[in-house]
């Protein structure tokens, strides 16, 4: 391959690329089902994978040594949520992200917290 | 460096729906740190990208954006606004969004009343709750709340409220408003 093969390939393109490039043209992967507010923590674990982690995955990481929202996640590092989904997918398959639904997907969010919401929203 | 969590954090989704330019993208940024938020289902190879996700304001946006804001009650506590398009071609993002929502607000225009019962519609039949929010534009007529319920044939015992989204006090009483409905709704007993 020619040097100005490489130029052409360099990864550090970053973000000239079209945001599918940052996920090898896949559109689906076990992050798909997360759902916006999921939450989102680096569980610290070190990447065993062989590709390498990514400029976009790094900055998810860092975002995540608290609990994040995928919305957050999305809006923050400014990729599309199909894309932010894929990353996670890779992440958690990778050990190194842990992901909590959100707690009213199940049962329906308690009564304390809503009058909580309500004073809350009040006093804004 | 794991993160210790004091109390899991609990998150709450509240989603503004409604018609073409009637407010919501407004209603969210009155209330909260709005930022724009892409969906890639709708991103179309005509070069949309890089500098148009900035202008929330520019119709195109709304093809491409949806509309995102975070009020943090407390540490640990936080409601997420999601502005979705109103627009037919958007229900695909719909499931997603109204999966767990604690509920809804619909935006109406008076002038162009009919743009609402899309949503209307799809929140009645998913049963997330949520209340109509008629939005005062300058120079619309004023309308009694009463005379928009009939009009949308609403249950009596869905709010229908008048506001203006542009001012914040308003924008809150609307969210407390729904976020009260959800709760009647959610713990009949307690009603
Ligand atoms: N006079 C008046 N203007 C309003 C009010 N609410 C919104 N507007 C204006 O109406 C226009 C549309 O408002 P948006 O908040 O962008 O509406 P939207 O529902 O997000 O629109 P789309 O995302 O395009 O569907 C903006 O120029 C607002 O400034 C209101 O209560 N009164
Ligand atoms: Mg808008």
């Amino acid at each position: 391959m020619s040097a100005s093969h490489e130029l052409w390939l360099d990864e550090d393109a970053g973000r000239v690329v079209r945001p599918y490039a940052l996920t090898r043209g896949r559109t689906r992967s076990s992050g798909d089902d997360l759902d916006l507010i999921a939450m989102v923590t680096a569980t610290g674990a070190p990447y065993t994978g062989e590709a390498g982690l990514g400029p976009e995955e790094r900055r998810i990481l860092d975002l995540a040594e608290r609990p994040v929202s995928v919305a957050d996640i999305a809006s923050e590092i400014d990729l599309p949520l199909g894309v932010v989904r894929v990353l996670l997918g890779d992440l958690q398959d990778q050990g190194m992200i842990s992901v909590r639904a959100p707690a009213q997907a199940g049962p329906r969010p308690h009564e304390r917290i809503l009058k909580e919401v309500i004073n809350g929203l009040r006093a804004l | 460096m794991a993160y210790e969590p004091s109390e899991e954090p609990v998150a709450l989704k509240i989603l503004v729906a409604g018609g073409f330019g009637v407010g919501k993208t407004t209603l969210v940024g009155a209330i909260s740190e709005i930022r724009p938020l892409r969906t890639e289902e709708v991103l179309s190879d005509r070069g949309i990208g890089v500098d148009d996700i900035d202008g929330v304001e520019a119709k195109t946006t709304t093809t491409v954006a949806m509309d995102f804001g975070r009020i943090t009650i407390r540490e640990g506590l936080v409601v997420y606004l999601f502005g979705t398009p109103g627009q037919e071609r958007f229900w695909f993002m719909w499931d997603e969004l109204s999966y767990g929502a604690l509920g809804a607000v619909v935006l109406a225009d008076t002038r162009r009343l009919t743009d609402c019962f899309p949503s209307i519609d799809y929140f009645e039949q998913r049963g997330t709750p949520f209340i109509v929010a008629v939005n005062c534009f300058d120079g619309a007529d004023r309308h009694e709340p009463e005379d928009v319920r009939i009009a949308l044939d609403l249950d009596p015992d869905i709010p229908v409220i008048l506001c203006d989204v542009r001012r914040r006090a308003s924008a809150k009483v609307v969210l407390v408003t729904l976020v009260e409905h959800a709760l009647r709704t959610l713990t009949p007993a307690a009603g």
